[in-house]
């Protein structure tokens, strides 16, 4: 209460954040960077590269872990395995991009398996009523439910921990009580389609062709516009680069997918929120209210930020993509059960945090929690391919359990030690 | 005063210290003498702060170069631990104390009194309060540390480090945060302490403190000492020549503002505290700005301006009433965004925790409350906002590399600079300041004040809030005088001496105002 106010200070009235609990140190002596050699790199985009960087390595030893006579360089990144470890990353993924919004604006939601659970299970006995009925019902579930908890936390100041917390127990109560031990099979033939469709091949090829000239128009018409604003243009070679380097991707995965009957709709789905996601974060006003809310919400607030609608809005994000969550999850596990969607939370949570994000909020981008989905299914896909092949043992899901979080710690734990020693 | 004839206390010779970079300490030699307070003055940056890390063993031997010894012998820290058994103790501007346990608690924490590893409570207790009456404090050992205010805070402070028998004090600008009474308590305890031939260090922005506590002064400059003296030799002019290097004129440029018509006025502005039922934090305060002018709120800490400001703002937790007029128009703010909507940009007072997110770049802190107008309503431009970024950078003379260098890593003066350029960028018709130059340093200050000018000259109505008695009345057309929350005086400029606007402050009201 009063005490907890230090003396001549005006009082604030504001929904609490994570870094409330542990106020972030800022070291004022030197800027967070890192250098390499003659380069200079912000300690931020590092982050990012280390974790490109380790995908690639593990990537690298499960291709080689993976060598065995019928399949000499490996099975890991055959396109077959390859398709199949995207669609296991796109659960993980869409709830990432969720969570890291959630995250970066100083707020947590522990609920979302449960939501996941409840969208998905709600959804699968809704099929009678048609088709759009049914996938209408995921998304709206999972709305409903980011506005109530949202309210809570913004309008009633009740920390996000306590109500995703209460959420978590409320929802997963509410499917199975729903559920009443069923398994509810999906039997819509789109519905199903969600899970294991394919964009068609030459749809593939088209939507590949428009993004690269998507990427021609925009990095071109950024260089315009830094020129009339009298700023330096980045350079030939940058720009090239710029263009280049993400089209020979697109073109790699583009190919390499449809020689497995195209881009799985699952991955497409994927693709296309963690695309909005970077958008709404990184080229919107929203997006960078949400950085500023979780920086300094007493700072964001005078600058007239609105808080409360800014988390609610938040929340409502999340609530969506548990719904299209729970979409992809029923889909390509043909069914609802009470028990779906446990401990997805702890999965999109880790995804963010592997992927840069800071729990104290302000910090994170799509990107990196959608690197850091990729590299949790990664060692989920890599160990059991292992434990198929080679190890032949029977333990396989407690080894990744065991593994996953160990490489979770690991990831923070090296990012500390980075972060003191500059 | 101590003998001089002695061998000083403590002596650091030719103490070097790099930073990747930079040469934070060029070179710097300090002395003190037991029973002495030895003021320590420079701009931010001036390689204060870094020297007394050095001593207080937060920078570990061998990460520095030279010598630091007392009484004559070298001596090695390796770590804040050494140090404090050397016998020196840091006061730091930020306390140390834990909020929700005892003053005695926080005297002993990590050293209680115990008997096989159980606490001596009547003995912790019993040292506690002999130890606060040696300071002439008459506080409850028992009281939680939260219940008091924050000078009396730094006085515990005072205490846990002479409980650690310390002989050298360190007082890190320890009368920021205090009222005059406060200060008065303090000089008390320091003069005892002198008597009890205690060395002290005494860091503060404040020369007028500094000239009325200590014995000597020694000046940093860029990281190199620019000469120690006498406090009798010296005098506030020579001392500030030496901290900026040149002699400074008149701090406040005369200006002649241009008053426009009313363009802002306050009517019977009321405030409750959010914690204590009843109880008005401002009770019925009205006022008027006018275009080009720059009204100034004086008044101690606790006066309640702070309050006023946010409360007109919109973005005080108590319940607020009263009326506000823009341009004659009356205007409801029921939030931040509307003063913003209505043309107030509001420079706070702790700039550190509700002027700027540390940890974000200086474009994306200038651009926070005009992003809507520079960037766009729902998508952002980039590209704009970095050209009027480093437009205002120039503008305001922001020294930082470029508009994304993180503001978390910039001296005071300049993070100050980054909020006022926020502001700016929301095109205001109305500025209000509090205590826009806290913490920062003569040269900045000057800058800022050179900036207030200017913006009244261009017709901007500005709201100055400020501890600093001579700063509201250089710069201020007229002041009011707030006490207890309410106003007790309004002067124009040329009547508004020291000694009637602090009489006005402590409580005496005004009788005429012709």
């Amino acid at each position: 209460m009063s005490e907890q106010i230090p003396a001549n200070e005006p009082a604030i009235d504001r929904p609490p954040v994570t870094a409330d609990v542990m106020p972030p140190t800022v070291d004022a002596e030197g800027a967070p960077q890192t250098s390499i050699g003659r380069f200079k790199l912000p300690t931020e985009t590092l982050r990012a590269y280390t974790m490109l960087f380790a995908l690639v390595v593990i990537w690298l030893f499960l291709q080689w872990m993976t060598m065995t006579p019928d399949h000499p360089y490996g099975l890991f990144l055959d396109p077959v395995n390859f398709s199949k470890l995207l669609k296991q990353t796109a659960v993980t993924g869409i709830l990432a991009v969720g969570m890291l919004m959630v995250i970066v604006a100083g707020q947590i939601d522990l609920s979302v398996g449960s939501v996941v659970g409840l969208a998905g299970g709600m959804a699968a006995l809704a099929q009678g009523w048609g088709l759009v009925p049914s996938l209408l019902t995921a998304i709206v579930v999972g709305v409903v439910i980011g506005m109530i908890q949202g309210s809570l936390v913004a309008y009633m100041n009740i920390p996000s921990f306590i109500v995703t917390l209460g959420g978590m127990l409320a929802w997963r109560g509410a499917v199975l009580w729903k559920m009443q031990g069923r398994t509810v099979t999906i039997e819509l033939p789109v519905y199903r389609s969600i899970g294991e469709g394919f964009v068609a091949p030459i749809a593939g090829v088209v939507l590949a062709a428009l993004a690269i000239a998507a990427l021609i128009f925009f990095t071109l018409r950024r260089n315009r516009a830094r020129r009339r604003h009298g700023l330096t243009p980045s350079g030939l070679t940058a720009t090239v680069a710029r263009i280049v380097i993400p089209s020979i991707v697109i073109a790699v995965f583009i190919y390499m997918m449809n020689t497995q009957g195209g881009v799985p709709l699952p991955v497409f789905i994927f693709l296309t929120v963690a695309l909005a996601g970077a958008f709404l974060t990184q080229s919107t006003t929203f997006g960078r209210y949400l950085y500023a809310v979780g920086g300094n919400p007493d700072a964001a607030r005078l600058s007239g930020i609105n808080l409360r609608r800014h988390i609610l809005l938040t929340f409502c994000l999340m609530g969506a993509m548990a719904g299209i969550g729970a979409l992809v999850y029923t889909a390509r596990n043909g069914s609802a059960a009470g028990d779906a969607g446990t401990l997805l939370e702890l999965d999109a949570i880790a995804a963010c945090v592997i992927g840069g994000t800071s729990l104290m909020g302000g910090r994170g981008t799509i990107f990196g929690a959608c690197l850091g989905a990729l590299i949790m299914a990664s060692l989920d896909n890599g160990m059991s391919l292992l434990s198929m092949s080679l190890l032949q043992t029977e333990h396989s899901t407690e080894m990744q359990m065991i593994v996953k979080g160990a490489v979770l710690v690991a990831a923070v734990g090296f990012d500390m030690l980075g972060r003191r020693r500059s | 005063m101590a003998d001089k004839t002695d061998a000083p206390l403590l002596e650091m010779q030719n103490i070097t210290k790099s930073f990747p970079g930079v040469r934070a300490l060029d070179g710097v030699t300090f002395d003190l003498y037991a029973g002495e307070i030895h003021a320590l003055v420079g701009e931010n940056g001036a390689g204060k702060s870094t020297l007394m890390k050095v001593l207080g063993g937060v920078y570990p031997a061998g990460s520095y170069g030279g010598e630091i010894m007392l009484n004559d012998e070298v001596h090695r820290f390796n770590s804040v631990r050494d140090a404090e058994n050397a016998g020196i103790a840091v006061i730091y501007q930020e306390l140390s104390l834990v909020k929700e346990m005892t003053i005695g608690e926080n005297i002993f924490l990590g050293r209680e009194p115990r008997r096989f590893g159980v606490v001596l409570w009547d003995e912790l207790y019993s040292r506690a309060s002999r130890l606060l009456k040696e300071l002439h404090l008459q506080l409850d050992p028992r009281t939680p540390v939260g219940h008091l205010g924050i000078g009396q805070q730094q006085l515990v402070e005072i205490a846990k480090a002479l409980s650690q028998e310390a002989r050298i004090l360190v007082l890190d600008e320890p009368t920021a945060a205090l009222t005059d009474t406060e200060v008065a308590t303090l000089f008390g305890i320091l003069n005892r302490l002198r008597e009890r031939n205690v060395g002290m260090i005494y860091i503060s922005h404040k020369l007028d403190e500094v000239f009325r506590i200590s014995d000597r002064i020694t000046v940093l400059r860029d990281g190199r000492t620019v000469g120690t003296e006498s406090t009798k030799q010296l005098d506030e002019a020579r001392v500030i020549a030496r901290m900026v290097g040149r002699e400074v004129g008149n701090i406040f440029p005369e200006a002649k503002h241009e008053r426009g018509r009313v363009i802002f006025e306050a009517r019977g502005i009321r405030v409750e505290d959010p914690n204590i039922k009843g109880k008005l934090l401002v009770n019925d305060v009205g006022f008027h700005v006018r275009r080009g002018e720059v009204l100034g709120i004086a008044g101690l800490m606790g006066a309640g301006r702070s309050d006023l400001l946010m409360a007109i703002f919109g973005a005080h937790a108590g319940r607020t009433t009263g009326e506000i007029y823009v341009e004659g128009e009356r205007v409801r703010v029921g939030r931040p965004s509307d003063a913003i909507e209505h043309g107030v940009g509001f420079v706070t007072e702790d700039r550190k925790r509700f002027g700027l997110i540390l940890d974000q770049t200086i474009l994306n802190n200038m651009t926070l409350a005009g992003l809507p107008r520079l960037s766009g309503e729902f998508l952002t431009d980039v590209d704009a906002e970095a050209a009027a970024g480093a437009r205002s950078m120039r503008e305001l003379r922001v020294k930082a590399p470029s508009v994304f260098t993180v503001a978390g890593t910039l001296s005071g003066g300049n993070q100050q600079k980054v909020v006022l350029a926020k502001w700016l960028l929301t095109n205001p018709k109305i500025l209000f300041l509090d205590e826009p130059t806290r913490g920062i340093d003569v040269g900045a200050k000057q800058e800022i004040y050179a900036l207030i000018n200017r913006l009244a000259r261009e017709g901007l109505a500005i709201v100055l809030v400020s501890s600093e008695l001579p700063e509201v009345l250089g710069l201020s057309d007229r002041v009011i005088v707030l006490h207890e929350g309410r106003v007790t005086g309004e002067f124009k400029r040329a009547e508004a001496t020291p000694e009637a606007v602090m009489a006005c402050a402590t409580g005496h009201t005004k009788r005429d105002s012709g």
